[in-house]
């Protein structure tokens, strides 16, 4: 298990650097000139040009750019906007935020859709099943910014007025609960079915009808036995959809007005300030690689037929 | 017993009738589809109703009929009353919790007892089964033990709660001829020791040969034949375990050709009029197709469904 550990960790450096160069010539190398509208309808002044060149080694070829930019990234500097704003000082006061919402959309769409998920695999083809089955088909094929602004419309004060829906610059996990169910509804959706089609593969197994043979109750019978295999895959969904939520948060930031990670790289595509996407998109790059390391690792300890060596 | 599906109605069980007494073994002997597990899983009460209905008959255990009990009572019975060992081990058992594990469970959950007490009793229990250091593979998982292992830990388990009736269905099927005749002797021995009752389906003849006392005979569903063991290898009483016999390699014909049974066991949602083997039968005449055979008492707790039982027995 070490020697696998350490091998997966190694692993991730060469898909690191592949991910992050990438994103580090797309943002540098092929816009022309990234000066371009920096300084209103004029020209940028030649002393600046120079200046902000040097700074951001745009002079050098594009490989030891990024280098270099690495390098800076591994003493912890991000580097700074084309106005002097501390890349790094944005992030962390957006990344808390944004991690928050992810963590409470996570923890909604696993719970309830794994509960949703389990009650229908069960039931099957009973009015649960069937209602559980359209409103997911529903989720799934409503667009996140419809879901979030007919709840925030609706929940909110010019609704039936059940709730605050206004969030503040520092939410609380209380202001996040609603535009978190909104980032996880989707993900909620597919918890649900694939947990779903899992246990009714699952509940027809050899090893249910023995838990049942030896007479253990049956909530044991579904909670530990059946549940146990059925999670499998489900846990692997979940555990790489931590990614997507904190990079598919965009749109969800947007509707509540939230002061996240998507707005800023949001932002930060919309006036060009590579120095900002580049800082941000690494960052989440770095949390999909740890979240698939962390769901094979999982994998081994959920299922001991998978065992690396 | 029924099953009720859409292609139908499948009556699964019709007129099975058997008993076991403490310290006997009962096989059940039947091709595929003759209703032998279905008629065990009945017993333990685990089959998934619906699809399957129960129309009408009793299952007496310790006088008591089970079908009028409730779901809990019954679940109280499973494991502890009557246990049941399956075919294939390595999916019977779950494959992601240790072996321990799922005999400690039994344990714990239904006796109370602590982790440790259910450790310590989980070693024996392996060890009365003869694994090999017992102590060292109770924390495997069933991928970790061979075929002929895994059958013995699920022997294990299920004597977990000192059951006193044993349903094993079809315990060597899926194992090397070596290691069948090992799990049947491990069953044998286990069952003297404990005076326990055993049920064994099986569709090896030869397996039943050695080990049961009593023998129930399926074919779609009814029970055709029941004897003795000696009996019923000296002379069958009905022609379809006569084709059963015929069938088996014998080794004074060897060189000539292996009889079989022609055509295939019946549909259980279109099962043949009067007597169900009359298709296959090589002795049928004009009453078969129509008039479905009474049970004819043959003596000494033999009995055949077959209208000419007594010649079928008299020419053996």
């Amino acid at each position: 298990m070490g020697r696998y550990v350490l091998r997966r960790l190694l692993q991730l450096i060469p898909v690191f650097l592949g991910t992050t160069f990438l994103i580090y010539a797309l943002v540098w190398a092929i816009p022309q000139d990234p000066f371009a509208g920096k300084c209103g309808q004029r020209p940028c002044d030649p002393a600046y040009v120079a200046e902000m060149s040097d700074k951001l080694n745009l002079n050098d070829p594009l490989l030891i750019q990024y280098f270099k930019y690495l390098g800076n990234l591994v003493t912890g500097d991000f580097g700074t906007t084309f106005n002097g704003v501390s890349v790094g000082e944005q992030i962390a006061t957006s990344w808390p935020i944004t991690l928050k919402m992810g963590i409470i959309a996570l923890i909604i769409e696993a719970v309830i859709g794994i509960i949703a998920g389990v009650l229908t695999g069960l039931r099957k083809s009973g009015f649960l099943d069937n209602l559980v089955l359209v409103s997911t088909l529903f989720l799934i094929s409503l667009p996140v910014f419809v879901t979030g602004f007919v709840l925030r419309l609706y929940l909110g004060p010019q609704g039936f007025d059940l709730m605050d829906t206004s969030v503040s610059s520092d939410p609380t996990f209380g202001e996040l609960i609603l535009p978190g169910f909104v980032l996880g509804s989707l993900s909620m959706a597919y918890v649900a079915r694939l947990t779903r089609s899992s246990i009714v593969e699952n509940r027809r197994a050899d090893y249910v009808r023995t838990a049942n043979a030896k007479g253990q109750p049956q909530s044991r019978v579904v909670g530990v036995h059946l549940l146990r295999n059925s999670l499998i895959p489900v846990i692997t969904f979940l555990g790489t959809d931590l990614g997507s939520l904190l990079g598919g948060a965009i749109v969800t930031e947007g509707v509540f007005n939230i002061n996240g990670i998507g707005g800023l790289i949001f932002r930060g595509i919309q006036e060009k300030e590579g120095v900002m996407v580049t800082g941000i998109v690494t960052l989440l790059v770095l949390v999909y690689l740890l979240m698939s390391l962390l769901v094979d690792l999982l994998y081994a300890v959920l299922d001991p037929r998978i065992r690396y060596e | 017993m029924e099953f009720r599906t859409r292609d139908g109605v499948a009556k699964v069980l019709n007129g099975v009738s058997y008993h076991v007494s403490a310290g006997e073994t009962l096989a059940v002997l039947g091709e595929s589809g003759s209703g032998k597990s279905v008629t065990a899983q009945t017993i333990m009460g685990i089959l998934d109703m619906p699809p399957a209905f129960i129309t009408k008959g009793t299952i007496k255990f310790r006088g008591e009929d089970l079908l009028t009990k409730s779901a809990d009572e019954r679940r109280e019975v499973r494991g502890a009353g009557i246990a049941m060992i399956f075919q294939d081990a390595l999916s019977a058992l779950n494959p992601v919790f240790t072996v321990g594990f799922q005999i400690e469970e039994q344990l714990r959950v239904r006796r109370g007892m602590s982790k440790a007490d259910a450790r310590k009793r989980a070693i024996e229990l392996l060890d009365q089964v003869k694994i090999p250091n017992a102590k060292g593979r109770v924390s495997d998982y069933p991928h970790q033990f061979s075929g002929g292992m895994r059958q013995r830990a699920m022997i294990a388990m299920s004597l977990a709660l000192d059951p006193e009736l044993l349903i094993a269905d079809e315990p060597t099927t899926a194992l090397d001829v070596t290691v069948q005749a090992q799990i049947m002797d491990l069953l044998a021995e286990i069952q003297k020791e404990r005076d326990m009752g055993m049920i064994l389906i099986t569709h090896d003849l030869g397996v039943v040969a050695d080990v049961a006392d009593r023998i129930s005979v399926m074919y779609a569903g009814r029970i055709v034949e029941h004897a003795d063991v000696y009996e019923l290898f000296r002379a069958p009483g009905h022609p379809y375990t006569e084709s059963l016999l015929e069938s088996l390699p014998r080794l004074d014909l060897k060189g000539q050709e292996l009889k079989t049974i022609k055509g295939l066991p019946p549909s259980l949602t279109n099962i043949p009029s009067g007597c169900p083997f009359h298709p296959r039968c090589p002795r049928a005449f004009d009453r078969c197709p129509t008039e479905v055979p009474a049970v004819h008492d043959l003596g000494m707790g033999r009995t055949s469904r077959c209208h000419i039982a007594e010649e079928v027995v008299a020419r053996g």
